[in-house]
């Protein structure tokens, strides 16, 4: 591999032709995460009580909703890159490792659909 | 040149015969918590979701579950694994700026997310028994 050329070293993207963009996006994800997520946990430590009713009524108000749709995304989003490390790690054999890596990808997608879904039903609807 | 190397050094590191130390063991304390969360924590958090969002006998499964014992413990649990995830996540964060490498201070802030991590846990659990009950 080397330095690689003088554009190459520029560009900075490396044989996997993405760059840092994984290791950046796990930080600004871990950023979000860490004023969505302490938002989350004392608002909920705060409402009056976590029963149906109440989580409805709270989940309702758009400063409720608009925060968990944003914190849907970020832990998701945060989570597949983060375990797409530990399977790189840990799993060698490259058949087990794709459809672990196809999984997560799976996981992630349909996690963040259904929280995000659950969200707007509960923030759009009746 | 060969007859010139020591025999009995071991050559090659293996977790085995590592000593355990508060920085290796913060670094993968925090991929296994992130696991548990991005699992345990991913798949609880989704179903008191859409437990809510499918109504009032749905909701009642979960409410059910989540304050009993086995709800407490998981709930108590978690909170931990949250706790040390963010702790050692923040430290990782400040590291990625090139400090706090050396040794005297990774080892006091690894032991400071252990800690934290604790007390944090101690202290929500504390907030939540005093407002809510059991």
């Amino acid at each position: 591999m080397g330095n690689g050329t003088e554009l190459g070293r520029v560009r900075g993207l490396g044989s996997a032709k993405s760059g840092v963009h994984h290791w950046w996006m796990q930080r600004v994800t871990a950023v979000a995460n860490v004023a969505l997520l302490l938002w989350f946990v004392i608002s909920l430590v705060r409402l009056p009580g976590l029963d149906h009713a109440s989580v409805l009524l709270w989940l309702r108000q758009p400063v409720a909703a608009v925060p968990m749709l944003l914190l849907i995304v970020s832990v998701f989003w945060h989570l597949r890159l983060g375990f797409q490390v530990f399977i790189e790690d840990y799993v060698h054999d490259e058949g087990a490792k794709l459809l672990a890596l196809l999984a997560l990808n799976f996981y992630a997608l349909a996690g963040a659909a259904a929280g995000s879904f659950a969200v707007l039903k509960i923030a759009l609807g009746a | 040149m060969a007859a010139n190397r020591p025999i009995a050094r071991p050559i090659s590191p293996h977790l085995s015969v590592f000593k355990w130390r508060f920085t290796m063991a913060v670094s993968i304390i925090h991929r296994a918590t992130g696991t548990a969360l991005a699992f345990g924590g991913g798949v609880l958090f989704l179903w008191w979701l859409l437990a809510a969002a499918s109504g009032p006998d749905a909701y009642a499964t979960f409410y059910t579950v989540a304050r009993g014992p086995i709800g407490i413990l998981v709930g108590v649990g978690l909170s931990w694994v949250f706790f040390q995830h963010l702790l050692s996540g923040l430290r990782h964060l400040y590291m990625d700026t090139g400090a706090g490498y050396g040794l005297a201070e990774a080892r006091s802030s690894a032991v400071a997310v252990f800690a934290g991590a604790v007390l944090l846990t101690v202290l929500l659990w504390v907030a939540i028994l005093s407002t809510k009950g059991l």
